[in-house]
């Protein structure tokens, strides 16, 4: 039996990819952080030194901490199993991958363990994030003069 | 490449299980049991060794050991290699991933047949943790996971073989070759592992010269829900044998309905774990047939997208 032939066959067998109530799930999952992020914002800039744009940050630090905090607690991976890509595309998966690291690798050392590890997840979301920030600057001033 | 073995018997064994194990069909077969992951140390890679210690500790109470083999699936088998520390017996370090059950067995029964080695034990070791961190990701990431992806058992297993006649026989074993079918999906183990179990049972089948019917239980090592229906259809497709009276550990370690374990049990532990609890206390049992297969990857391999090999060893073993 050639490889081909063993694909064919084995893709018979294996489960079908799409799931109507797992993206349903997300869908409603990541509106609702949406949601909540919205009202965070809202209520930041109710204080009167703060401005919207300091207000958002101020909202995606919140959102990093709870999703820092829920992974320490331990049961943050248990809400993913349940609402996937939902908690994964907003920030909540960013700050969940890097603690997950950290809490990983605290075991060895505090250079060679949490140091070098803790973006291993997520070092390259930083890495591309960065690059294309820079791309997408550089066209923003040819173009549209910064 | 088939061999025969005269007098090798199971002498004693030893079976210890963690979380979702004991819990399992096999649970009150367990020598003893851990209530979670940690079991009261800092590390799981510390709890993985404390139980194989134990389990170490309890045959050597009741019988001698003069070579202890074991295998792990941490790098460089550290587990097996800091257990044999603490322990202080001559010692052979062996890996074959999820293959290594029967690799022990095949390479102590050749080493019972010099004269002056009369007890070899036999150790598996798998944790889920320290493997999922090994494998795939940190603990705590909680990972997309994939429907016909396996959950590695966390459970000690130690099979003491020995020339003092018992009524378990360890018969004949047939040596796998590496296989590649071209699979790269790390996640899909049964698919990578298949192909190499389904050679070695013809080749078993070949070389002996029986029929599947020959055997009570033909029982495969963690190929998975899926991973079993592939072997079915590849015998009957590429050697035109029917395979009955036959299982996969894997399906048979968790609880059915447990929805958590995915497609089912995996690690060097599954197939032991079942086979010295369940198997050997079923009286209906009297000729089985281990299959115990293995993905040879790691992480490096994954990730360069390479095709994965995998191996399959058989044991025939014998109730007297």
């Amino acid at each position: 039996m050639n490889n081909k032939k063993y694909k064919r066959l084995t893709k018979k067998y294996l489960p079908k990819k799409i799931n109507i109530k797992n993206l349903l799930l997300s869908f409603l999952c990541g509106g609702f952080i949406g949601l909540f992020g919205q009202i965070l914002i809202t209520v930041y800039s109710l204080a009167p030194n703060i401005s919207n744009s300091e207000a958002s940050n101020l909202m995606m630090v919140t959102l990093i901490f709870l999703a820092s905090l829920f992974t320490g607690f331990g049961f943050f991976d248990n809400l993913i199993d349940l609402f996937k890509a939902g908690l994964i595309i907003p920030i909540t998966g960013f700050a969940h991958s890097t603690t997950a690291s950290a809490m990983e690798y605290r075991n060895e050392g505090l250079t060679t363990g949490i140091g070098a590890n803790i973006f291993k997840l997520s070092g390259s979301v930083i890495l591309y994030g960065i690059v294309s920030a820079y791309l997408f600057g550089i066209i923003r001033y040819m173009f549209f003069g910064g | 490449m088939t061999i025969k073995f005269d007098n090798i018997y199971i002498k004693d064994k030893a079976v210890c299980g963690g979380p979702f194990i004991k819990d399992g069909p096999i649970g009150k077969y367990l020598d003893f049991k851990y209530e979670d992951f940690l079991d009261g140390e800092k590390s799981y890679e510390e709890c993985e060794i404390k139980e194989l210690e134990k389990i170490i500790n309890i045959i050597r109470k009741r019988n001698n050991i003069d070579i202890v083999l074991s295998s792990d699936l941490s790098n460089q088998l550290m587990i097996s290699n800091v257990v044999n520390k603490k322990i202080g017996l001559p010692y052979l370090g062996l890996y074959n991933a999820c293959a290594s059950f029967c690799e022990e067995i095949i390479i102590g029964s050749s080493l019972l047949k010099n004269r002056n080695i009369k007890d070899v034990l036999i150790t598996t070791s798998s944790h889920n943790l320290t493997s999922e961190r090994n494998f795939r990701y940190p603990t705590e990431y909680g990972a997309l996971k994939k429907e016909y992806q396996t959950f590695t058992v966390t459970s000690q297993t130690g099979m003491l073989l020995s020339k003092d006649k018992t009524n378990l026989k360890v018969e004949c074993a047939t040596i796998g070759r590496v296989m590649d079918y071209g699979v790269t999906d790390a996640n899909d183990m049964g698919s990578v592992m298949a192909p190499a179990c389904a050679y070695t049972l013809y080749e078993h089948l070949r070389d002996t010269k029986r029929s599947v019917k020959d055997y009570d239980l033909i029982l495969t090592g963690d190929l998975g829900k899926y991973g079993k229906e592939i072997l079915k259809e590849l015998m009957k497709e590429e050697y035109g044998i029917k395979l009955t009276n036959y299982d996969d550990t894997a399906c048979l370690i968790y609880n059915k309905d447990d929805k958590r374990v995915l497609a089912g049990g995996s690690g060097i532990s599954c197939m032991p774990t079942y086979f010295l609890t369940k198997v050997i206390n079923d009286k209906k049992i009297k000729k089985i047939l281990l299959l115990a297969t293995g993905a040879l990857f790691n992480t490096t391999l994954v990730n360069q997208k390479k095709q994965i090999p995998s191996i399959c060893h058989a044991i025939s073993v014998v109730k007297l």
